[in-house]
């Protein structure tokens, strides 16, 4: 039992079907809840130590007490299930989507109880095409059986492909058919969500925590981990290691057990330069962050973020400066358009870095990409894509210097493996 | 003009949201489905029947990544260009596909069979390099195996 989420996951590649999901114990958790009071599941949750397994890291309990209840509370209350994983180098979510889709409804069912929410949409990638077919039929399933139909009704919206969709507020706006522009801050989305009505939305790795805290309590669940914050982690490695994979291990495994035992290391003929340690929108880590515990908490402490635990790792053979082509050419395709330093500033660091990589790079670049990832830092945009772009620019520019004064000395790159277009 | 079909399929999806305009998306899929892309007409009689305007609706249409607001080939070929796919040699699985398919990102092959495009981190970085065509999530790609992936698919 210390791998909850994932232990029941099947190899060969077939889904959970209901049978086998009740069969191994599934949806006993709605008869624990039965027996409790609303805000009482709530209070659970919060003692639980559940942090939201997006990204951000915020307390679950405590986005799940900020939905208005009782008689006075506008109706109908919407869950949403945020299943729109396209954080480059993350690919955790798909794991749980495709193998067990019924952990995850039966979260949601957890979930919209203690909100007293009726409504609920999964928000999934247009592109996880199996893990679509697979919701919409665990979701068939789960009204056969009753699970579903009475107090709620689910569904699901594969969306069309954009990242921004995975932002809370744009989130609400494409499910209501607008442009997925985020809105402004506040109000939150519990107070005035989609359709304006109270709305909680939770990651899918978060919500399939749920049924498991409900069935064992807190006690169990914060033995877990082995870190500051409770339960078990998706980690995930890729890059030029020997076993790139995702595992579900004890919240606060260190870095460096990640990359040198669940991976196997660096393949032969690889050195490890760097890593972002959650997905794209994280800090470099060099080897001296490596020790760090894998959880919100610890690496907070550190002044940098564990994103979505799913680790990228730069080796000796690919161009830091390509690297960070790559994702900065993500953001700026990406972005809404909404914002100025990031519909603009993006383009142009696009353009800076594409320059070095074609030997163009002049020294002046540096001082004006340090100065975009200023610019593009918290607090200048509605929403966290902008920072998220300035985390591994900003990072990348301290770390990696004599790499772009290396490409201007010698007017092109060094590396066999750069991006050129 | 949407076909009967077309229009009991999106009013389907209508049923799913509290406001008709909200499946606005699912009916650009409908009729994706049903004609392989969306045509200025079409998105005029979609925008017509869930009650929004043409204007906003191809706001909508052109901001996702899997609407096509022009023809494409039968197969579409989208290539994942995202970090860990880049670190794993995007850029040679590219060169050697738009050397097989004779076209470059974002056009389509003369006889319509294939249209190549990149997408953003497909989640399977695991096995990085990765891309889809049409459906199907083809992974671990080398430059020995794509072009086979391109013939049997």
């Amino acid at each position: 039992m210390n791998k909850p989420l994932t232990g029941h996951i099947r190899t060969d590649g077939e889904a959970i079907w209901i049978d086998d999901y009740l069969k191994l114990g599934g949806y006993q958790s709605l008869s624990v809840i039965s027996k409790m009071l609303p805000q009482d599941v709530t209070k659970l949750i919060n003692d639980s130590g559940l942090m939201g397994r997006g990204g951000a890291g915020v307390s679950t309990g405590f986005k799940m007490a900020a939905v208005p209840m009782g008689e006075k509370a506008a109706t109908p209350k919407y869950l949403i299930c945020n299943a729109d994983e396209m954080e480059p180098g993350t690919f955790k979510d798909r794991w749980l989507l495709e193998g067990n889709p019924h952990q995850l409804i039966e979260g949601m069912l957890v979930s919209a109880y203690a909100i007293e929410a009726s409504v609920a949409y999964i928000f999934v990638r247009g592109e996880y095409k199996l893990a679509i077919k697979r919701l919409e039929q665990a979701v068939k399933e789960a009204y056969s059986k009753g699970f579903l139909g009475q107090s709620l009704d689910m569904h699901v919206h594969p969306s069309a492909g954009r990242y921004i969709c995975g932002e809370e507020t744009a989130l609400m706006n494409a499910l209501e058919g607008k442009r997925a522009t985020p809105r402004s801050k506040p109000p939150f989305p519990p107070a005035i969500g989609v359709w304006g009505k109270p709305t909680l939305i939770n990651n899918v790795e978060t919500l399939c925590n749920l049924p498991h805290i409900l069935n064992h309590g807190i006690d169990w669940y914060k033995a877990l981990s082995k870190g500051v914050n409770a339960g078990t982690k998706i980690y995930g490695v890729s890059g030029h290691v020997k076993k790139p994979g995702a595992w579900e291990l004890p919240m606060g495994t260190t870095a460096r057990e990640l990359l040198e035992v669940h991976a196997g290391g660096m393949k032969d003929g690889y050195e490890f330069k760097a890593l972002l340690p959650g997905g794209a929108s994280t800090d470099f880590w060099l080897e001296d962050k490596l020790d760090t515990p894998m959880d919100f908490a610890s690496t907070a402490k550190i002044g940098t973020r564990m994103g979505t635990g799913t680790m990228i790792v730069l080796d000796d053979k690919t161009c830091p400066i390509g690297m960070l082509l790559s994702l900065e050419k993500f953001f700026k395709q990406e972005s809404c358009g909404w914002c100025t330093p990031c519909r603009d500033g993006l383009s142009w660091v696009a353009e800076i870095l594409s320059a070095f990589e074609r030997g163009d790079g002049r020294e002046a670049d540096i001082a004006q990409l340090e100065r975009h990832a200023r610019l593009l830092g918290p607090g200048s945009t509605f929403c966290a894509l902008a920072p998220g772009a300035a985390s591994p620019l900003a990072t990348g520019l301290k770390y990696f210097k004599d790499e772009f004064l290396r490409h201007i000395q010698e007017k092109s790159c060094p590396y066999a493996n750069h991006l050129h277009r | 003009m949407l076909s009967a079909e077309e229009k009991s399929e999106i009013d389907h999806e209508i049923t799913k949201f509290p406001v008709r305009r909200s499946a606005c998306l699912e009916a650009l899929a409908v009729v994706q489905r049903h004609r392989g892309w969306v045509s200025d007409d079409t998105l005029k009689a979609v925008a017509d029947y869930v009650g929004m305007s043409a204007t906003e609706l191809d706001g909508i249409a052109t901001f996702y990544n899997l609407i096509y607001r022009k023809p494409v080939g039968k197969k579409v070929v989208r290539i994942c260009d995202s970090v860990s796919c880049f670190i794993m040699g995007y850029d040679k699985i590219r060169s050697k596909i738009e050397q097989e398919l004779g076209i470059q990102l974002g056009q389509t092959t003369p006889d319509q069979e294939f249209t190549l495009l990149p997408t953003p981190c497909l989640g399977t970085c695991d096995h990085a390099p990765a891309l889809m065509i049409n459906d199907s999530l083809h992974r671990d790609l080398n430059e020995d195996n794509v072009a086979q992936i391109l013939r049997h698919e």
